[in-house]
């Protein structure tokens, strides 16, 4: 998994009907500093997130799962909203000599 | 498998339900020479690692699953161990 800021949001009217229903967020990863990382992308949210909120998702064929018994074309899923972390044992950021 | 470092640990009060009980640590993988390498995941722990620990994570959601001891868990990361050395002879 990885922790991310939800950015935004997707609206499709005409999809895979496999995802009627499912709310669809875009998501900028973070690294353990909350700083952003690496592309953003389109998850399907299985927490009750929203626009602004820190989140971890989970990506693979495992993102389908929460939407069982539908089988969700997803890759990505939001699957917690976080409260905190800690990131006292973050390598130390390299040096910009 | 890879190896990774804790780094350390993430606190969500909603999550999914497959998610209860589980601990979730952040942890950054690590290269040659136990160098940084890639960005840092969160990973569910099933052996009880701390922060700074070297571990052994599958990054594969069914042997996640497994390590959770869960089926169909949205997971796709998971602490399976905690490592005391790694031999390289040359």
């Amino acid at each position: 998994m990885q922790v991310a800021l939800v950015i935004g949001d997707v609206v499709a009217t005409r999809k895979d009907a496999a995802l009627s229903g499912l709310k669809l967020l875009v998501l900028q990863p973070l690294d353990p500093a909350g700083q952003p990382v690496g592309r953003t992308l389109v998850a399907a949210d299985a927490a009750g997130a929203g626009v602004g909120e820190q989140v971890f998702f989970v990506r693979g064929r495992e993102a389908a799962f929460p939407f069982y018994p539908v089988e969700a074309p997803v890759d990505a899923a939001i699957v917690g909203i976080v409260d905190h972390w800690s990131a006292e044992g973050a390598p130390a950021p390299a040096s910009q000599a | 498998m890879i190896v990774g470092r804790v780094v350390g640990p993430l606190v969500a009060t909603q999550k999914h339900r497959k998610f209860e009980g589980a601990t979730l640590l952040l942890v950054q993988p690590l290269g040659e020479g136990d160098m940084p390498r890639g960005p840092a995941l969160l990973a569910v722990d099933t052996v009880g690692a701390g922060v700074h620990e070297k571990v052994l994570l599958v990054l594969d959601g069914r042997a996640a699953g497994d390590a959770m001891q869960k089926k169909a868990a949205p997971v796709d990361a998971a602490i399976v161990g905690i490592i005391d050395h790694i031999d390289i002879p040359s």
